[in-house]
């Protein structure tokens, strides 16, 4: 096979054929170290690039094989990093300058567990500081170019956000596969922007140990790759009870790949009334329509369903995320690890208010004042009380429905991807690009974005699954339903 | 509820970061406007309804009480920990004299 056959290939294909002996891993890292290296200085989509941690791993599983031994469920896949979670010896930055120089001596979990798969990496993925952006423009090492253009210009697009490196990477080509983390919508959003398929499970599913907090009750973990079966699959090595993360679900991992099924009949599939906003984008309405009717015929019962709180989801993510990351954040005081700022004849207290202007982006310093703000004196219970009651609302309007359906099925964000720089300077419309997202990242349900269609300009879009707590699978099997009917086989022109 | 430059140069201070007196009047209508748009969370009828403390139930676990339990947690670690210090001597990190 030449390197661009093989950096066609997906998880399932990589590990088959690895498996099966059609080429070696040592060929299929060769040929994706080659292409990250070709696109790096047009796309930025990797801080740090690590072609040798994916020959060794590489080499690894290539010797397993020989000898006999079991390969793991991603053996002989190279993979890119979001560079969130932590990785022993090699540079963990979370895109900030406060922690531009870090490097862990000690691996998350999740990266572990994939490693311990026979995953190898390709490199650290950009991302916006400390995972806060829509659009990945507040990375401190640059903004990510999607690869993705609209028909007829060469102006600059926003692959998404948080997870911008981890999409550019995917729907490029340049790796079969990344891991990302979901906050407010930052697996799924990035995923629509870029026609690849993300999904974050139930919260609690992937171990939050190693990965740089921003807001604790609602960070998780999840793949990014071509399809559902290659998510599944990433899914199952990245997923399981960690002792180390307080909120960690002690319960078995299920065979989701295996267990694929597209045949929806028996199944009722939610369409929340709230989600159809006025206004709203035509090209989305009809992908929308489309995914309905595809659902209809895998089987499906379709049902009018009622999510009543869905306007006020953005507006408590707004403050319950900033309050969590105004405390996490505490953390980087420039003692311990990181950046230091030492003004000349400084104070501890200066020392650490210096350090933190030095180290901390825009976008951060403006949500970490956010989150002080609603949680000092005389505001917690107006602000942040009344956010946590509201979620508990959101929470149980997602309950009830489960009540009647299986799976709710909406649009993954209002729009196609946007230009670079279009949105920057008004943040309160960043914000409102996790409209559809935000909802299930409060309540900690399971929920996939996969390609459905490409819009006016040429872009793609991308259709939400949520599912009930644990569901996954219910997730997983409509969201390969929809794959199945929506043969999305467009790709961005190599341009770089 | 809207903030000014007085508070904003407060909450800066609480939050331990140092702004300039120009960044702090670019803040005030940014947060002014961010704040404005949350107020529609007062809207809601809450009464009755407890505030959210964990999203998925899930029950508090208390690990063994045992030293080094976790290799990776377990302690012993001097000098990992000390790996990333900005300053650091003697085994122990280094900040400015706080007394004086």
């Amino acid at each position: 096979m030449t390197a661009n056959e093989l950096t066609d290939l997906g998880v399932a294909a990589i590990r088959d054929g690895v498996a099966k002996g059609d080429f070696t891993a040592k060929e299929v890292a060769n040929a994706f170290n080659t292409a990250v290296a070709e696109a790096q200085d047009a796309l930025n989509a990797f801080i740090t690039l690590t072609p040798e941690k994916a020959l060794e791993a590489a080499a690894a599983v290539d010797a397993d094989r020989a000898a006999g031994k079991a390969l793991g469920k991603m053996a002989g896949v190279p993979i890119g990093m979001k560079d969130l979670f932590a990785t022993t010896g090699t540079k963990t930055t979370a895109a900030s300058n406060i922690l531009g120089n870090f490097v862990p001596p000690y691996e998350s979990t999740v990266s572990q567990k994939l490693w311990d798969a026979g995953a190898g990496m390709l490199g650290k993925l950009n991302l916006d500081q400390f995972a806060m952006g829509s659009s990945n423009e507040t990375s401190a090492f640059g903004n990510v170019i999607s690869p993705w253009r609209r028909e007829g210009s060469t102006a600059q697009m926003a692959p998404g956000g948080s997870s911008g490196g981890s999409s550019a990477a995917v729907s490029a080509r340049i790796a079969p596969a990344a891991t990302g983390t979901d906050t407010g919508g930052s697996i799924r959003q990035p995923a629509a922007f870029t026609g690849i398929s993300g999904i974050k499970p139930t919260y609690g599913r992937c171990s939050r140990w190693g990965i740089v907090a921003f807001a604790s009750s609602l960070d998780q973990a999840g793949p990014m790759a071509r399809d559902v079966r290659d998510c599944a699959i990433m899914l199952e090595a990245m997923a399981g009870f960690d002792p180390k993360d307080s909120t960690s679900l002690d319960m078995p991992v299920p065979e989701w790949e295996a267990n694929l099924n597209a045949d929806l009949r028996g199944k009722k599939v939610g369409i929340p009334r709230e989600y159809r906003m006025d206004g709203m984008d035509a090209d989305v309405a009809r992908v929308w329509d489309e995914g309905i009717a595809w659902l209809k015929d895998a089987g499906a019962e379709i049902v009018d369903i009622n999510l009543a709180h869905t306007k006020y989801a953005l507006p408590a993510y707004y403050i319950i995320a900033p309050a969590e990351a105004s405390s996490n954040l505490a953390r980087y005081d420039g003692v311990r690890y990181g950046l230091r700022d030492l003004p000349q004849g400084a104070g501890l207290q200066d020392m650490y208010a210096a350090t933190r202007a030095a180290g901390f982006g825009a976008e951060v310093r403006r949500r970490i004042l956010i989150g002080t703000y609603v949680l000092s004196a005389g505001f917690y219970d107006a602000y942040y009380t009344q956010a946590q009651k509201v979620r508990t609302l959101i929470s149980r309007d997602f309950l009830d429905a489960f009540q009647t359906v299986d799976v709710i099925l909406a649009p993954t964000a209002p729009t196609a991807a946007f230009g670079l720089g279009e949105m920057v300077s008004d943040p309160l419309a960043m914000y409102l690009n996790d409209v559809f997202a935000v909802p299930a990242s409060l309540a900690g349900l399971p929920a996939m974005s996969v390609p459905a269609g490409l819009d006016r300009q040429g872009l793609p879009l991308g259709l939400q699954l949520i599912g009930r707590p644990f569901d996954e699978q219910g997730v997983l099997d409509a969201g390969l339903a929809i794959e199945a009917r929506a043969g999305f086989t467009a790709r961005p022109a190599k341009w770089w | 509820m809207s903030v000014d430059t007085a508070t904003v140069a407060r909450i800066a201070a609480l939050a331990r970061i140092k702004v300039t007196d120009e960044e702090v009047a670019a803040m005030v209508p940014e947060l002014n406007g961010i704040l404005a748009w949350v107020e529609q969370l007062g809207e809601v009828n809450v009464e009755g309804i407890a505030p959210m403390t964990a999203v998925i139930p899930n029950t508090q676990r208390l690990r063994a009480d045992v030293i080094g339990a976790d290799p990776l947690t377990g302690g012993d670690v001097r000098d990992k920990v000390l790996s990333n210090a900005p300053a650091g001597e003697h085994g122990f990190f280094g900040v400015p004299k706080v007394i004086e």
